[in-house]
């Protein structure tokens, strides 16, 4: 380094190594405005007769997968969305077709994933960060919102066609021939699933039969459960604190060493109850007899009952053997239960139907349960 | 799917043939095919599988369906 002679701010400027760090090569995009900051799914702009439109990236990346991660475990679920509004992706023109979607952040991203090598406009509509069917089904995801999304973004000036492809499930919020009535725009329902759009597009906008219906695979029951944990963490923690309480009741009419000896025992069991009703009921739906979740939620909560009293080194008695196997069999048909609220099948009617017969039996077990393990503290 | 069904008889799921025009838009937004175009007229193939989403109700033109489960 050169000796400062007392003028020079910049000493090292002529050298090879400087101290400013390397020289910068990256010209600031023209797109850039001050106080904004682009998102990461977000490749550059096209440039169309009502103004730049952002491009869609079809790649994830690093920071996507791990908010996915978390969303999927319920963490920053309900503020998981992305801006409404026309988006393209590829190399879209005046010709290429127009694919409507929530901006629900996880619904977006699996879009794009499925869209290598297609030219398109995406046409994000508000539904608040919620995905298109549950959206479709609470009216977010809506004819009002579509029109309102079509004139806002004036699409009718970046396409000449007049024809808007709706995800199948969409169609629960909207009325098709209102749409055309109110925005001049046909709605097309394409698949029900992102992954088939390539091939329906390439089949001149025409689904076959599997690309109408919904599946519930393996896969996709148990991607749900880390949701159904975290939903039941919060009531989980509270039963703990009156189990222990519970169990403090006995011949000393309460007693702390008391509460922490048996209540020890109610814990895993709790677990156990949460475990088969909320991770095994709905893994294993199809293959556990009864069509009513509350039922199967009985099956799978007696069996792991057994497998958990049998497990006990110490015998706390008949009275207390019966109240732990109903209670764990209470949980399990319970959340089981609740699992129909996941299910892309499970009609309201029915739900209705068993809610009405089993929430009795669900109540009536935890009371004789409740009444068993404080009778058998004496 | 097929292995995975639902209670039985429960839909409120009502459709009147006299009313329908045979478009079609029922068998297209259905996620269940409950629906098929018969003889140029929507009939209902699979009525069990009907989990009420509305949306052939909603998309129908000419009023022919209905469904109206309850707060569920």
């Amino acid at each position: 380094m050169k000796e400062s002679t007392g003028v020079s701010i910049m000493p090292t400027m002529n050298d090879t190594q400087t101290c400013c760090g390397v020289e910068p090569k990256n010209v600031l995009a023209d797109y850039e405005k001050p106080g904004y900051t682009l998102c990461s799914f977000i490749e550059n702009f096209i440039p169309t007769d009502i103004g730049p439109i952002p491009k869609i990236k079809t790649k994830m990346e690093k920071k996507d997968i791990k908010a996915t991660i978390l969303v999927r475990t319920g963490i920053g679920r309900d503020n998981y969305k992305i801006a409404p509004g026309l988006y393209g992706i590829g190399s879209p023109d005046k010709t290429s077709e127009v694919l409507v979607t929530a901006n629900f952040k996880l619904t977006f991203d699996h879009l794009r994933r499925e869209l290598n090598n297609i030219n398109a406009w995406i046409l994000v509509l508000d539904t608040r960060g919620v995905n298109v069917w549950c959206a479709a089904g609470k009216g977010t995801f809506s004819t009002k919102e579509l029109v309102k999304r079509i004139k806002l973004s004036s699409l009718e000036k970046v396409v000449d066609h007049k024809r808007v492809i709706l995800p199948q499930l969409g169609a629960t919020g909207i009325t098709a021939r209102e749409v055309k009535k109110e925005s001049g725009f046909r709605v097309v329902y394409g698949p029900v699933r992102a992954k088939d759009i390539p091939l329906f597009l390439e089949n001149n906008r025409k689904a076959d039969k599997k690309m109408r219906m919904v599946t519930f695979d393996f896969i996709e029951r148990l991607i749900l459960t880390p949701v159904e944990l975290n939903v039941v963490l919060k009531p989980a923690i509270i039963t703990t604190v009156i189990l222990f309480l519970l169990s403090g009741f006995g011949p000393d009419i309460f007693s702390f060493s008391n509460a922490i000896q048996r209540g020890v025992i109610l814990i895993p069991a709790l677990f156990v109850g949460i475990f088969a009703g909320a991770v095994f009921t709905p893994a294993m739906l199809p293959y556990i007899p009864f069509k009513k979740f509350a039922a199967k939620g009985i099956i799978s909560g007696s069996a792991f009952a057994i497998l958990f009293l049998l497990s006990l080194s110490s015998i706390p008695g008949t009275a207390a053997y019966i109240s732990l196997f109903l209670f764990v069999m209470a949980i399990s048909s319970n959340l089981s239960m609740n699992f129909t609220g996941a299910t892309p099948f499970t009609s309201p009617s029915g739900v209705e139907k068993e809610m009405k017969q089993f929430i009795p039996v669900q109540v009536i077990s935890i009371l004789l349960s409740t009444g068993l393990w404080i009778y058998s503290a004496f | 799917m097929e292995n995975l069904r639902y209670i039985d008889d429960v839909s409120t799921l009502v459709l009147d043939q006299d009313k329908c025009i045979g478009c079609g838009l029922c068998t297209e937004v259905c996620p269940h095919n409950v629906f098929e175009l018969q003889n140029g007229k929507a009939e209902i193939v699979d009525f069990n599988a009907c989990m009420e989403c509305g949306a052939c109700v909603n998309n129908c033109p000419s009023n022919a369906l209905e469904v109206s489960p309850g707060v569920g």
